[in-house]
């Protein structure tokens, strides 16, 4: 049974290398070497693919990328009919010519693993539900919604089940908040690893959630005076369990059915998820079946053996669950070329799980000097911004850092800062300031200045 | 009374409708019964939860080996290609460079091995060992370790009295990194 395996974290540096290396540059800026292997690649495909089926269904299977349905391309759009309405069966497509898509770590089996998200390819502040990037501990369930139940029992008053359809019967709220896989970034510590930036920071994605709070469920089945945890549980093959503080379900805390406008994708946790902004990713509870108050923590597997930060004593912190303060620069990033000295805008997210982005710097020169960034989107609370900011590249060797500070004033420390606070053995909740080198032929590469 | 007075007579009647049957219940939802509650479980450090049964380091052995022993090897030393951790070993690796986590080394309770071997293993069919087998395969790796005898008998009694090695090795991280806002940085 080799394909079968139940762990995840027995190499994290070798897993987070993503088995496909796309190139997340923009365009015209992809190196040219890389590109001419590309093409013989793809083109050696389509011979093999010519002989092997029929060749015209062959070419439309591979010019597709997924998500997308391929279409001919007519000389003069003006001079011929498009396609008519409902083509495409009522859901639409993202257009052919758009091919971004997550990449997977290497782990021995993708039943748990992970996907990243093409941060450098992201238009806007939201991500595409497609692309949100994913976590899984026993694969991706499919669930019937009519045949799912959420149970709230434990420490309140009377114990309730709710159907799929008695929660959207709720008040509900609509609210944009990112997650972050607090794993995001582990590769970092020791010394510059991953290539791109999707394999640097791409366990982050943002969406609009749809949800009923939790202290509208709490007020249905009525809460103890001694609840102080809740146990969330997810229907998966992991049957994933985490305990939440009760404080933090009270304020902010969501059951979510909604992500950018329709039903949770299937990876997301359809029908049901719990959404905890700015907690660490994993206790966001995917297929969220149970909720189990109590007086005290269940310290299960999660979150004592793995979701725990070793210190340099030996000891480790539990419940280490908001995320910090944290910013990457997405362009230019490494594996990228700039093809000659000009102004760029230099483009990229910040985020905090304590509350509103503040504002943003950028450094070109290693941090010596730092430049507020324009922040494109309003603020909202543990919600990623879009930042940029003007620079006028020389043609000379250059470091580019960005930096973020947060609502409660806490600032984006350096590696230097949090190594020498955690040590190298935490793993997790890596969120210092990332450095892209770019070189004097324009080549961009991941560094620690 | 004007027509847009008695309007807005209606809306505030509606309104107040809609959040009295929230606030009265139990409009939302159904009661849970004894027999809902049955299949699930969450096993607490002090042993809340766990269920009747026992098992024996011997019975474990034989449970081991036919339902663990291909991910996690024959010496629970782990096998890296099938994805299955270590089990046993790595003592006093934590504030080390190569810290190696095990359950014996790392896991603070034996409670959580049992929820968790009990709830998601083994990896290929999760959820199908009985009380007595998790209970069994329990004693195994804990004897394995080094934390119980070969003898040991586990039951919901004395699961939660095991003293895992690393007990004491964990404290709540919760709330700002205080280390940060230190005059010396």
């Amino acid at each position: 049974m080799k394909q079968r395996g139940p762990d995840d974290a027995y190499d994290p540096e070798a897993a987070m290398r993503p088995l496909d290396e796309e190139c997340p540059c923009q365009e015209g800026m992809r190196p040219q070497a890389k590109l001419g292997r590309r093409q013989l690649l793809l083109s050696a495909a389509s011979t093999l693919g010519a002989s092997a089926l029929a060749v015209g269904a062959a070419r439309a299977a591979e010019a597709a990328p997924p998500g997308a349905v391929h279409y001919d391309v007519p000389e003069d759009p003006t001079k011929e009919q498009g396609r008519p309405l409902l083509a495409d069966g009522g859901y639409g497509t993202r257009s052919q010519f758009e091919t971004e898509v997550r990449v997977k770590a290497k782990n021995p089996t993708d039943l748990t693993s992970w996907t990243f998200t093409p941060l450098a390819a992201q238009i806007g502040n939201l991500t595409p539900s497609g692309l949100h990037f994913e976590r899984h501990h026993g694969g991706i369930p499919t669930i019937d919604p009519a045949r799912h139940e959420l149970i709230v029992h434990g420490m309140v008053g009377t114990a309730k089940k709710f159907s799929v359809a008695d929660l959207k019967r709720m008040p509900s709220v609509t609210r944009k908040h990112f997650i972050e896989c607090s794993g995001n970034t582990l590769t970092e510590w020791a010394k510059p690893t991953a290539k791109t930036v999707q394999v640097t920071h791409g366990l982050l994605s943002t969406s609009e959630w749809t949800g009923v709070l939790f202290s509208t469920l709490a007020r249905e089945v009525g809460l103890k005076d001694a609840a102080l945890w809740v146990l969330a549980e997810g229907a998966d093959a992991a049957v994933m369990t985490r305990s939440i503080p009760i404080e933090k379900l009270l304020s902010d805390g969501m059951i979510a059915y909604g992500q950018n406008g329709e039903a949770l994708r299937p990876e997301q946790g359809y029908p049901l998820r719990l959404l905890l902004p700015g907690y660490e990713g994993n206790t966001h509870i995917k297929w969220l079946r149970r909720l189990q108050v109590s007086d005290r923590p269940f310290m299960t597997r999660e979150e004592t053996s793995k979701y725990t930060d070793l210190m340099p004593d030996g000891r480790a912190k539990l419940f280490t669950l908001q995320m910090g303060a944290k910013s990457v620069i997405t362009f230019p990033s490494a594996d990228m070329m700039l093809p000659k000295p000009g102004v760029y805008e230099i483009k990229g997210i910040a985020w905090s799980g304590r509350g509103r982005v503040q504002s943003v710097e950028v450094s070109t020169d290693a941090g010596k000097t730092w430049r507020p960034a324009n922040i494109e989107n309003a603020a909202e609370p543990m919600c990623t911004v879009r930042f940029n900011c003007p620079w006028a590249w020389d043609g000379q060797a250059a470091t580019l850092q960005s930096r973020c500070t947060d609502e409660t004033g806490y600032v984006q420390p350096t590696r230097e800062e949090l190594v020498r606070l955690r040590g190298l053995n935490s793993v997790y909740h890596y969120n210092a300031i990332q450095s892209w080198a770019v070189a004097a032929d324009g080549g961009v590469s991941n560094v620690h200045a | 009374m004007s027509t847009l007075k008695l309007f807005s007579l209606a809306a505030l009647v509606l309104a107040l409708g809609a959040s009295a049957a929230f606030a009265e219940g139990p409009e939302v939802g159904a009661p849970v019964s004894d027999q809902d509650l049955a299949r699930y479980f969450a096993i607490q450090p002090d042993g809340e939860g766990l269920p009747p049964g026992s098992g024996t380091v011997s019975a474990g052995a034989k449970v081991y080996g036919e339902r663990c022993a291909a991910c996690h090897g024959d010496k629970l030393q782990g096998v890296p290609a099938a994805g299955g951790p270590a089990l046993v070993g790595g003592r006093g690796t934590l504030a080390s460079p190569k810290p190696v986590k095990t359950v014996e080394s790392y896991w603070p309770y034996a409670s959580t091995l049992y929820d968790y071997v009990w709830r998601a293993m083994p990896f290929d069919q999760p959820g199908s060992l009985s009380p007595d087998e998790v209970y069994a395969v329990s004693a195994y790796i804990l004897s394995k370790a080094g934390v119980v005898g070969e003898d040991a008998t586990m039951d919901a009694k004395s699961l939660p009295k095991v003293e895992m090695p690393n007990a004491k090795g964990f404290y709540d991280g919760r709330g700002p990194d205080l280390s940060l806002y230190h005059a010396e940085r």
